[in-house]
């Protein structure tokens, strides 16, 4: 820690700090958590969508306000949160029922509360597909506008898609889990779920694999694929095994010795698998370096080992996991979670070799979805902004509090956050979601 | 009912010089470090194993239940039981075959077998005639009187004693007993670093084609063993003074065993346990023999495993040559040259009881990871290196496979166990 470090977080450093206009963050509402206050229903047509997937998870709502033209529309008390039904949604006009629904709820939003559009994805005429672009404009400037760590997210449910393929997603922006989700949208299609209400523990008896799980972020996952059931077995270089040790011993999983970039890394993890009688119901694939240089000073050593700790080693496991012929590999339904990041989606000075690999994973689980979907195997990958991890623990102080606080919720994120996404992309309810990127960021200013 | 035991998988701390490294970590502080990696490796955080037994050669008074209170510090289940045992250098064996005896019984389905020594952590006590003193003053029945008790003691009383290294019985040192055995025998210089650069170098080899992924957790940021000099050479070696055995001697600091800290542990278990819980499966523990000598009636300190081997082979039917892999403990390099010279002498091996002589084995079969001389020698760890290590190597070579564990120990005892791959 540097002395201004230390100087910040005394009380006089943060009552200079105060005067100097910086503010203390919101504390984030996380886990399983729902809002406090009511949980308000619109619906801007006949659509039923929204309020049938929240009666499927057991929440009861309230009509909304809407601007009638008076002075100051509101609520009488905090809301909790709003969700939108937007599927009917076709004509530039009719985007006024939004503004007239989201002005008195945002007036109204308590600290960590949601704002939630539903909608189609871009299909049909030019209107309609540029109305639901529009919806995409509305939900990150509402992101950018809202304060006090709430959040607003777009979830786009393809035709057909019903209450049972949606309800997953739909708790997951709702709670806790989603704390440092914001200002994005992502595609949940039809896949045939029964309605049934999500469990609490929706990856019990099923095994994944977490690379990269000794510390940081992977550690994150694992402990959190752990409360939600699931048998993890936790990778990390052979060097790092002790604190591997001890993350696998705390959730009862196993620990697994292994670099990922060795010739047969898939073909271990496979073998440990099936040894212990498991087929793999999914693999993060966390593990994950940096070896920032400008470009002008990146040599050929620094450009390998990225790529291929990031994305080459990542690939090849994959081709292993895939083959229906490996005893220990991915089983029909299963899941693969990359890891990408901002860095690669909006490009980071001083990482061209990060950038690539990173932006590489997101096109990556792009173009496996479409192939892995007869099997019912999902490929998507999230990208976290700053996370306060011993990654980020490296960038000198002044720059790092800038990254932390450039982004809707004015602070860094925490492992948990990324690991939440994940697990929820893991579960068998978000069987609907598959070729997504989804941004863990705070609707980082760059990047989203 | 009879049960087979199997070793499933091991794990151990790296190993390091006294006073390396791990010179900070007490003999419980190793053991649950390598419990722990055991644990984390087999997925056995919560569970209650049957029996875990270790135990330490260099023992403080107070660690009078050194493996019951590390298991405590596990993640195992604390219901779980432990005892200490201790047979010197043959201890992590002997506790091996301790459980694995056991399983075999049926008494437990499964079990950890461990051994730990810190050389650096080594206890160090007060004087005889100063504990007299104490004990004296103790006991006294006035304050004056208890004065004049602790007025005898002498500035001399006050110096701490190290823990003895010397035989008991015959005043000599390991190394001088060595020094007797290599002179006997007839062991060569030569031999000796030779036996000292080949351990480095497959040492070096295993831990670089990743043997020892699945058998070493790193501890205290220590992740390859410390002890391992890669670059080693029968030319380096030759340019050492000598340790033992007078200025003529040929036992040097480089082919003799270092002081060392660290921990190891294996887990056994009776084949259908394994298989239920769906556990690795690497060899079968066959069969164990324990043998000592009449050192102080002049036999040859470390050469207990001799009469234990033949005994052993004699018992299961087999001769050495059956063998396809071997394990003798490197206390010394000349140890395991006057082992392999033993296992060939008619006379020797008349004279111990058995049958004829053992027989040779090919080099290519024996250590061929390493052992003591580059890995290093915490005590009691030894064996429970050793049992995982050849376990791994039989199972690598098939079912069927065979390998024997030869390791000496102080008092002139040697314990010897037989693995069959599975
Ligand atoms: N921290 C952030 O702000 C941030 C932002 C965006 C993306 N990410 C990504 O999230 C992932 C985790 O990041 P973190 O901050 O926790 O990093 P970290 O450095 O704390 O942890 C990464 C882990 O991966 C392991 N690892 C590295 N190379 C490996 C290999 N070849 N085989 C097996 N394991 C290997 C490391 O030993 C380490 O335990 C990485 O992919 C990173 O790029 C992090």
């Amino acid at each position: 820690m540097s002395t201004l470090e230390r100087i910040y977080g005394t009380p006089v450093g943060k009552a200079v700090a105060r005067k100097a206009g910086v503010h203390e963050p919101p504390r984030l509402r996380r886990g399983r958590r729902l809002p406090a206050g009511p949980i308000v229903h619109a619906s801007l047509g006949d659509s039923t969508l929204a309020a049938r997937t929240l009666r499927l998870l057991g929440l009861p709502v309230e009509a909304p306000v809407t601007d009638d033209g008076s002075a100051a529309p509101g609520y009488g008390a905090p809301i909790g949160a709003v969700v939108i039904d937007a599927t009917d949604l076709e004509r530039v006009d009719q985007l006024e029922t939004i503004r007239a629904v989201l002005r008195p709820a945002v007036r109204s939003l308590e600290p960590s509360g949601r704002v939630i559009l539903l909608a189609r994805p871009a299909t049909g005429d030019w209107e309609r597909r540029a109305v639901t672009r529009a919806l995409d404009g509305i939900t990150r400037t509402v992101g950018k506008e809202l304060r006090k760590g709430a959040t607003a997210t777009l979830i786009l449910a393809g035709a057909d898609a019903g209450p049972g393929d949606l309800a997953t997603t739909l708790a997951f922006v709702l709670e806790g889990r989603s704390a440092f989700v914001d200002g994005q949208a992502w595609t949940v299609q039809a896949a045939g779920l029964a309605e049934e209400r999500p469990s609490d523990r929706p990856l019990d008896g099923r095994t994944v694999v977490v690379t990269g799980a000794a510390r940081g972020i992977g550690a994150a996952i694992a402990r959190t694929l752990a409360r939600d059931g699931a048998d993890v077995v936790a990778v990390d270089i052979p060097a790092a095994g002790e604190a591997l040790a001890q993350v696998a011993n705390e959730i009862a999983g196993t620990a697994l010795q292994l670099d990922i970039t060795a010739d047969d890394a898939g073909a271990r993890i496979a073998a440990h698998v099936a040894g212990r009688g498991a087929r793999l119901h999914g693999i993060v694939h966390n593990a994950g370096i940096t070896r920032d240089k400008l470009l002008a000073n990146t040599d050929a050593d620094r450009w390998r080992s990225v790529l291929e700790v990031n994305l080459a080693a990542e690939m090849r496991i994959n081709a292993v996991l895939l083959d229906p012929a490996t005893p220990g590999g991915i089983a029909d339904g299963g899941r693969i979670v990359g890891v990408a990041s901002t860095s690669g989606l909006a490009g980071n000075k001083g990482q061209t070799n990060y950038a690539a690999s990173k932006a590489g994973v997101a096109g990556l689980v792009e173009a496996m979805a479409p192939d892995l979907a007869a099997r019912a195997i999902t490929a998507n990958a999230v990208a976290p902004g700053f996370i306060e991890t011993d990654m980020t623990a490296r960038i000198p102080f002044i720059q790092r509090e800038v990254f932390r606080r450039s982004n809707s919720l004015s602070q860094g994120g925490q492992p948990v956050d990324v690991a939440e996404t994940i697990a929820y992309l893991l579960s068998p309810g978000a069987q609907g979601v598959t070729g997504q990127v989804i941004r863990v960021c705070g609707q980082n200013l760059v990047g989203a | 009912m009879h049960h087979t035991a199997v070793v499933v998988g091991g794990n151990r701390t790296p190993f390091a010089k006294v006073g390396g490294p791990l010179a900070e970590a007490s003999n419980q502080d190793l053991l649950i470090a390598a419990l722990d990696g055991l644990i984390a490796r087999h997925g056995l955080a919560g569970a209650r194993m049957g029996e875990v037994a270790g135990g330490a050669v260099l023992k403080h008074p107070r660690d009078f239940n050194l493996t019951r209170e590390a298991v405590l510090g596990t993640s195992l289940a604390p219901d779980t039981p432990a005892c200490d045992l201790q047979q010197a250098c043959g201890t992590g064996l002997e506790a091996t075959v301790y459980i694995a005896n056991k399983i075999r019984l049926g008494q437990i389905d499964a079990g950890i077998a461990a051994g730990v020594d810190s050389a650096s952590n080594a206890p160090v006590t007060v004087s005889e005639p100063l504990r007299r003193i104490l004990a004296r003053a103790s006991r006294a029945r006035s304050a004056a009187e208890r004065i004049k008790v602790l007025a005898r003691i002498r500035p001399s009383h006050l110096a701490p004693l190290a823990p003895g290294v010397a035989e008991p019985r015959t005043g000599l040192s390991m190394g001088e007993h060595q020094a007797l055995t290599t002179e006997r025998w007839g062991v060569t210089r030569e031999e000796q670093d030779r036996i000292a650069a080949d351990s480095h170098r497959s040492l070096a080899a295993a831990w670089d084609r990743g043997f020892f992924d699945d058998l070493v957790t790193p501890y205290l940021g220590v992740t390859r063993d410390a002890i391992l000099r890669p670059d080693t050479t029968v030319e380096k070696l030759a340019t050492l003074r000598p340790a033992f055995g007078g200025p003529e001697g040929s036992m040097t600091a480089g082919n003799s065993t270092a002081l060392s800290d660290g921990a190891a542990a294996v887990l056994l278990a009776s084949e259908d346990w394994a298989r239920e819980h769906h556990l690795p499966i690497l060899a079968k523990v066959v069969d164990a023999e324990v043998a000592s000598v009449d050192h102080p009636g002049g036999d040859d300190l470390l050469l207990g495993p001799v009469a234990a081997t033949g005994r052993l082979l004699a018992r299961q039917g087999l001769g050495i040559a059956d063998m396809d892999l071997v394990e003798i403990h490197e206390a010394f390099a000349s140890t395991v040259a006057a082992t392999r010279k033993a296992w060939a002498d008619p006379e020797h091996c008349a004279a111990l009881g058995l049958d004829g002589p053992i027989g040779t084995i090919p080099d290519d079969r024996l250590n061929v990871t390493g052992s003591s001389l580059a890995a290093g020698h915490p005590f009691a760890a030894t064996g429970a290196r050793i049992v995982p290590t050849l376990a791994k190597l039989l199972h690598e070579r098939g079912p069927g496979s065979r390998g024997l564990i030869s390791i000496c120990a102080a008092g002139g005892q040697g314990v010897v166990a037989i693995l069959e791959g599975m």
